[in-house]
């Protein structure tokens, strides 16, 4: 429940921000005015959503709350357990098993009047981009790279285009995306179409370690092999059917003993419970002070693109903690032909092809993006996959250029199952035979 | 008990159980609770450190509730150090905290004592005058001392002790110890057995990539006068030689073994860290030297006799079946068991020297020194007095970085901050505090930093004027953002002194909230 200021708070509450929005500045954003105007917008018109409320979640939460934020939303499929305690201080032992979004929602409401907190209690992907649609800037505070593509396909796919090339002001959402490892992290500023998307960028998130499984089946040579050769073998060859869960704790421990009997035949030392775990739910250590760190940085950034009451982060920062402080600050650049953030991916095709083969070329050039394709033209169907299926069939056999009207550029919209936003191409046609015949 | 290790599991993966018994025995005491100082102890409190104790004399006020999550509406006109501490043990039950409802300022004056009881004291938005002092009174009983500022939009941060000792500095890009160009004998005696021949094929591509290299290294070296290859052309036909004896293309060993070739020549040195504990005074150690000295006497004396560091022992995961691997890895460790015990021995020695019991310190402290000890360092941070006194190191690194791009805003921020807390001293209030002064509280806060560069013997620079004029208009505000990327970072610094892991700050540290980034002020 949302706490009403106890009178005369409000006033005098604000005083330390205040200073940054009410006074003018000689090192501001583009276009900062200061007064009562800008701390109306931040206090009572901008609305934002925090994408996790785990050990980022939490700290999000609380940093924006008492930045003047005052409209939030929060949403995360995951309930409480004991091992968030050490840093996702939100949350207390009598909160175990229940809903992150909800208790975290409770907990900042109850502390920070004024504030109003929304959770929801679900899965990213259980909500339409309509919902993604209202929030003015997204924050992520989220551990995977799976969920931060996801949600970077949404955002990316609300880009609209003029017909010069050139972004529609109106459709960029902002993000600020932070991750930490140990005494490591980063945060980031993402203006889609402006700065480089998660895709663009793709390389900074470290591949995962995969053992090959002729290692784990024949050539152990660690403990985490042997976990591994339990866990991905092992279970499916005696517990046949059963889904394994790692949030089970009888599954952990049939893992854990096979383990260990494997590492005993072997000779091999090295398994406990604690490294089981580890290795089975990809455990990735993390400490309250990195979060901390992180999630204010976000916070603060989130601010300046709500306010502009100061200069930007340009636009990654690296912390790393471990050996003294270090950060680095750079200002990566977008890939002009990122397929989830660029106006469109340039493909050439003959005066000849038609919607049919086009489709299969572009299958071709991207089989981890398409499989199942539909395409789109300036808003018309040209080919769509279910209910307009038979209506836009007979399309196939046509020449694109026909399609087109006969122009001999533009961008296709294509949209598969396997996307999480559309993908545009920048469709030129190779006219030269046109001109022969 | 259960509960702990699962509350803790995601930190004890860092610093392991070792690490945590530490955190659990620290008794810190927070000077002044705003959101900078209340950031910093709520994630020591998450931790499970013992206990804390919150000193402030302020009571609560409208504009707290803007800046400081532990705090709320109901505590307004209570005292403040009572309210934080009520709202920082409801973070972990097994942490105790207690308040001391008094001005940090008065109790350095009044009652110096009061600091010894503690392991721990970190110490926020305070100015010069009384941190000279703590800083003085935390190293004559040798306590570690961490001073946190946030204002506006930058934040300082810094470290005060006089030496901080790391065994286990962890290093994120480890350095392999295999010794492939010179193995010991016994290694050298296996690999040299070992007959990659006489193996089919399928056992051939499970040749463990050490075996490959050290053959090779061997061959290379009976047929250029004992030598390793010194040249870009030299290893080029050296990894040319591991291709020749390749059987097929899918042999994963081989490609690991030519990306690996370099360790060939890249032999393990031994670093300026090392160095500087291997020659320093302390190493002439005495009945009150501590541990970690009498162990770094120690492993001089093993330098000596041996010209190398223990072996580290562990030997990284390559292509090989488990036998081979497994044989490997036991000739490592015992090499590390056997220098282990040849550093005992040394220690043994220099135990009785010193008058202390030979068995004084305990074979597993013995055996993680010896595993690190090519990572081994010492961290020492000058004395505050010599950061704000006036100093030619001062002097020298800021006019060094004020001529570096990328550091000479920071620089200059740094010579503002010391310039508000003057301003304080001598107004009685910080720059910017009233709006209608912000432009005559610019030009004074100008001439002070001015004037303290030409103390510090910095000429021919100046601060620039809208570093000036942002500095007047943040008016000491502590956001609480800032608070919290400082509170982090101190938390940090906190955890890293108290598990002796990983490597603590060695020289003040200023954020720049507008550029996020930092810089090192290196005295």
């Amino acid at each position: 429940m949302k706490r009403v200021a106890p009178p005369g708070v409000e006033r005098s509450r604000w005083r330390d921000l205040d200073r940054l929005l009410l006074r003018s500045g000689n090192l501001v954003g583009p276009g900062f005015e200061p007064g009562e105007e800008v701390k109306e917008i931040l206090h009572d018109m901008l609305h934002v959503l925090v994408i996790g409320a785990g050990g980022l979640g939490c700290e999000l939460l609380k940093d924006l709350a008492l930045t003047g934020f005052k409209k939030i939303d929060v949403i995360d499929m995951d309930t409480i357990d004991v091992s968030n305690l050490n840093r996702q201080f939100l949350f207390r032992m009598k909160d175990v098993g229940k809903s992150k979004a909800t208790v975290a929602a409770e907990r900042v409401m109850q502390r920070v009047h004024g504030v109003s907190v929304t959770p929801h209690f679900c899965r990213i992907e259980d909500k339409p981009p309509e919902f993604y649609q209202a929030f003015h800037i997204i924050v992520l505070g989220l551990d995977s790279v799976e969920a931060r593509s996801w949600i970077n396909g949404v955002v990316c796919g609300f880009l609209e285009y003029e017909d010069d090339g050139s972004v529609k002001q109106e459709t960029i959402k902002p993000m600020v995306d932070g991750g930490t490892e140990g005494f490591k992290g980063h945060s980031r500023v993402i203006i889609p179409s402006v700065t480089p998307c998660f895709q663009c960028t793709m390389w900074l998130f470290p591949p995962q370690t995969k053992f090959p499984l002729c290692t784990l089946a024949e050539t152990p040579r660690s403990a985490a092999h042997c976990i591994e050769w339990a866990h991905l073998i092992q279970w499916g060859q005696v517990r046949g059917a059963e889904v394994f869960d790692a949030d089970v704790p009888e599954h952990m421990k049939w893992i854990y003993e096979q383990a260990v009997a494997r590492a005993e035949l072997f000779n091999i030392p090295g398994v406990t419970l604690q490294h089981t775990q580890g290795v089975v739910k990809n455990i990735i250590p993390a400490i309250p002070s990195t979060n901390a760190i992180v999630a204010a940085s976000c916070a603060l950034e989130t601010l300046k693109m709500a306010t502009m009451c100061s200069t930007g982060m340009s636009n990654y920062m690296m912390y790393m903690g471990a050996a003294g402080i270090y950060t680095h600050t750079v200002a990566y650049e977008k890939d002009p032909e990122c397929i989830v953030c660029s106006a469109g991916v340039p493909v050439a095709i003959e005066e000849s092809t038609t919607l049919e083969e086009l489709m299969q070329q572009l299958c071709a050039q991207f089989p981890e993006k398409l499989a199942t394709p539909s395409v789109s033209f300036q808003g018309c169907n040209l080919y769509m996959r279910g209910i307009f299926e038979e209506e836009t069939r007979p399309n196939l056999a046509k020449r694109i250029i026909d399609l087109m009207e006969g122009a001999t550029s533009g961008v296709l919209i294509v949209n598969d199952k396997k996307l999480h936003g559309p993908l545009r191409i920048q469709l030129s046609i190779n006219a030269a035979q046109a001109m022969q015949t | 008990m259960e509960d702990k290790s699962k509350r803790y599991d995601r930190q004890i993966r860092i610093w392991g159980e070792h690490g945590q018994t530490q955190l659990e025995n620290t008794q810190v005491c927070l000077l002044n609770c705003g959101p900078t100082g209340n950031e910093t102890l709520k994630n020591l409190v998450l931790g499970g450190i013992a206990s804390f104790t919150a000193v402030d004399a302020a009571t609560v006020e409208p504009a707290d509730l803007g800046t400081n999550f532990m705090l709320d509406a109901d505590n307004l006109g209570q005292t403040k150090a009572k309210c934080v501490c009520g709202h920082l043990k409801e973070l972990n039950e097994s942490v105790n905290g207690s308040f001391v409802d008094e001005k940090p300022e008065t109790l350095i004056e009044s009652n110096p004592s009061f600091f010894t009881s503690f392991t721990l004291i970190i110490a926020t938005q305070m100015g010069e005058a009384s941190l000279l002092k703590l800083d003085e009174l935390c190293r004559q009983s040798n306590i570690p001392l961490i001073i946190a500022r946030s204002y506006g939009l930058m934040g300082y941060l810094r470290v005060c002790s006089d030496e901080l000792c790391v065994v286990e500095t962890k290093p994120d890009n480890k350095v392999e110890d295999l010794r492939l160009g010179a193995p010991w004998p016994e290694l050298e005696k296996y690999v040299m057995e070992f007959d990659m021949n006489s193996l089919d094929d399928k056992t051939y591509k499970h040749v463990p990539w050490a075996i490959i290299l050290m053959q090779a290294a061997r061959k290379w070296k009976d047929e250029h006068g004992g030598n390793l290859p010194s040249s870009y052309k030299e290893r080029n036909e050296l990894k040319a030689q591991i291709r020749s004896i390749r059987r097929s293309l899918d042999e994963e060993n081989f490609d690991e073994a030519l990306s690996n070739a370099h360790w060939i020549w890249a032999l393990p040195t031994i670093g300026s860290e090392v160095r500087t504990v291997l020659e320093s005074p302390k190493t002439e150690v005495h009945s009150s030297s501590s541990d970690f000295w009498v162990l770094a006497a120690a492993l001089k004396n093993f330098y000596a006799a041996t010209g190398d560091m223990p072996l580290e022992g562990s030997v990284p995961d390559m292509t090989s079946t488990t036998e081979f691997y497994l044989e490997i890895q036991r000739l490592y460790r015992e090499k590390a068991d056997a220098d282990i015990a040849a550093v005992t021995v040394q220690l043994k020695e220099t135990l009785n020297e010193i008058g202390r019991p030979s068995d004084a310190i305990s074979p597993e402290d013995i055996k993680v020194f010896c595993k690190n000890a090519r990572n081994l360092q010492v961290v020492w941070n000058t004395k505050f007095s010599e950061e704000c006194e006036g100093s030619a190191a001062v002097g020298a690194e800021l006019t060094r970085l004020m001529g570096l791009e990328d550091s000479s805003a920071n620089a200059a921020l740094y010579v503002l901050l010391r310039a508000a807390d003057r301003f304080n001293a001598t107004h009685g209030r910080f720059p910017g505090f009233f709006d209608s002064e912000l432009d005559e509280d610019a030009s004074r806060l100008k001439a002070v930093a001015m004037q303290i560069l030409a103390d510090q013997g910095v000429a021919n620079v100046s601060v620039p004027d809208d570093l000036v004029a942002e500095m007047c208009r943040f008016g000491a505000a502590e956001l609480h953002c800032v608070a919290a990327i400082m509170g982090g970072a101190a938390a940090q610094e906190a955890i890293k002194i108290i598990t002796r892991q990983f490597v603590p700050l060695d020289s003040p540290l200023i954020f720049n909230a507008m550029s996020s980034n930092t810089t090192l002020i290196k005295i």
